[in-house]
């Protein structure tokens, strides 16, 4: 019944921009737009193309860090999952990244690498990387035992366990990783353009609020949000496309 | 029932010729002793069971058999050959059935062939014979998840099949099965042990199974594993198989294997 989920969906997105339009109108706060004023906002943003010339600057840092990350962060989640040593080296590293006050290291960064693009590209990916690389090592360290002695009764090569058995059966936890971390990626290149230099959407977001614009502002940060969802929405699809008898589970559970 | 080949006929001589023997092995987890110095042969075309109480190293034993485990000391030869690693002279099924969940069933069955490099059409071909031989037909292109235990540890046996190993090590195959069709798949393997020409190694706790599907059976007892006993039921074998559950030597045997397992029974 593919019509049911799609009237919740709705359902959801009427309950959250009603509260969104009735918080909005009482109002709570001077600085909080209605929902309606919001969607005006961007479509002014639209039609002007502000919005597009700001994406094609946010999408830089986003689309570098998030595809460095996901390339890195899995292959490296893979070393630290097939091995012990590897793990004892590399596993503190980005469970420091991932509990590091990012916001406060930003300076460090700057000061480093600058405030281009390389910079953005680091604040995303330390967003990122940390929570895919560890889901994937856990993920193949977790591999059921059984199937692995399956794949070398059966003459399987150790590439061929690799490729064929653990990567498909760690792939829901990876994707889950994914999808955690490109979501904190989105974060990571909206706080880079807030913090580092004010370009694309981060741009809209404190240029709006500095003129006390806040319909502009929160249209701005509704166009991520949307965007994140349709991504991860995306990434979903192409798991479903292909590991088709994952998402029903184990067949051990 | 009436085609017995006398060359595998359990009762066509003192000693037959073995397929796989076990020589000398042992087997240690640091200071534990899981096997020592375990003898065993296993005659060609018969099915032998591993039984015994939990923790006597069955499981150990067959993993070494297949290569999975490294014996500490003494070698497995098969066919003249000793052997340290997996090889395609055996094949494994697994208790947990070990199922790829996100492949299909034919995928599943032609995992064996797909590792050996054989061609997408021909390893197809192959798996949906056995398949059809394990009477799973129609279901080539469902998932795991789909089907029922027994039905997916008929794709286990299918995917050992497939790959014609000389070998069949079975650990505990129907123990996450239940009673119905563990039933039938009891009678399959005897039908499939008359058919197939192969050696089956079979693990079991269960003695009544033991009994019901075995040639030969080698009693294995704790700490540290031992062969204590190797029997041989033989007169029921050829009377039909709707008849092995009240012919009198299948109940004095399995009373008999009862009466030397019960001091291990926790």
């Amino acid at each position: 019944m593919p019509n049911r989920p799609l009237f919740l969906k709705l359902l959801s997105a009427v309950i959250v921009f009603g509260a969104w339009e009735i918080a909005g109108r009482i109002p709570v706060s001077y600085a909080f737009p209605t929902f309606i004023e919001s969607m005006q906002a961007l479509f002014r943003l639209a039609l002007e193309g502000t919005l597009f010339t700001a994406y094609a600057e946010t999408l830089k840092p986003l689309v570098l860090g998030v595809a460095i990350s996901a390339a890195f962060g899995i292959t490296l989640g893979l070393w630290i999952g097939l091995s012990a040593r590897f793990e004892w080296l590399f596993a503190p590293v980005f469970i420091v990244m991932q509990a590091a006050p990012l916001a406060a290291l930003i300076p460090l960064l700057v000061m480093a690498y600058g405030i281009g693009l390389t910079s953005k590209v680091f604040v995303v990916c330390i967003m990122a990387m940390p929570v895919i690389v560890l889901n994937t090592a856990g993920a193949v360290r977790n591999t059921p035992v059984s199937l692995k002695e399956m794949g070398r009764s059966f003459l399987a090569s150790d590439r061929e366990i690799i490729l064929k058995i653990i990567i498909p059966a760690a792939s829901p936890v990876i994707f889950s990783g994914l999808r955690l971390g490109i979501s904190a990626g989105f974060i990571g290149a909206i706080l880079a353009e807030l913090k580092i230099t004010p370009t694309g959407v981060g741009d809209i977001i404190s240029y709006s609020r500095s003129v006390a614009d806040y319909p502009s502002m929160y249209a701005a940060i509704f166009s991520i949000i949307l965007l994140a969802v349709v991504f991860l929405n995306l990434l979903e699809r192409l798991e479903n496309a292909l590991f088709e008898g994952n998402n029903r589970g184990y067949v051990s559970d | 029932m009436s085609q017995t080949d006398a060359a595998t006929a359990p009762s066509s001589g003192p000693a037959p010729d073995s397929a796989v023997s076990v020589r000398n092995v042992s087997k240690n987890y640091g200071p534990v002793e899981a096997l020592k110095n375990l003898s065993l042969e296993f005659p060609r075309g018969e099915l032998t069971s591993l039984l015994g109480p939990s923790g006597c190293g069955k499981t150990t034993l067959l993993k070494i058999i297949a290569g999975l485990l490294q014996p500490s000391a003494g070698e497995i030869v098969i066919d003249g050959n000793t052997v340290t690693a997996p090889g395609p002279d055996r094949a494994f099924v697994f208790q947990d059935f070990a199922l790829l969940p996100w492949a299909s069933v034919i995928r599943n069955v032609a995992f064996g062939l797909e590792l050996r490099g054989v061609a997408r059409s021909e390893r197809e071909a192959i798996a949906e014979k056995y398949i059809a031989n394990v009477g799973l037909s129609g279901f080539e292109n469902s998932y795991p998840h789909q089907l029922s235990g027994g039905m997916r540890q008929r794709v286990g046996l299918a995917r050992a099949l497939s790959v014609d190993a000389q070998v069949l090590l079975l650990d505990e195959p129907f123990s996450a099965v239940d009673e119905q069709n563990r039933r039938k798949f009891q009678e399959d393997l005897l039908e499939l042990v008359r058919n197939e020409n192969k050696t089956f190694i079979f693990v079991t706790h269960s003695i009544e199974e033991a009994v019901y599907v075995s040639d030969q059976i080698a009693i294995l007892l704790p700490r540290p594993s031992r062969v204590s006993e190797i029997i041989r039921p033989s007169g029921f074998r050829n009377k039909g198989i709707e008849n092995i559950r009240r012919d009198p030597e299948y109940l004095d045997i399995v009373d008999e294997i009862w009466a030397s397992l019960r001091s291990y029974a926790e």
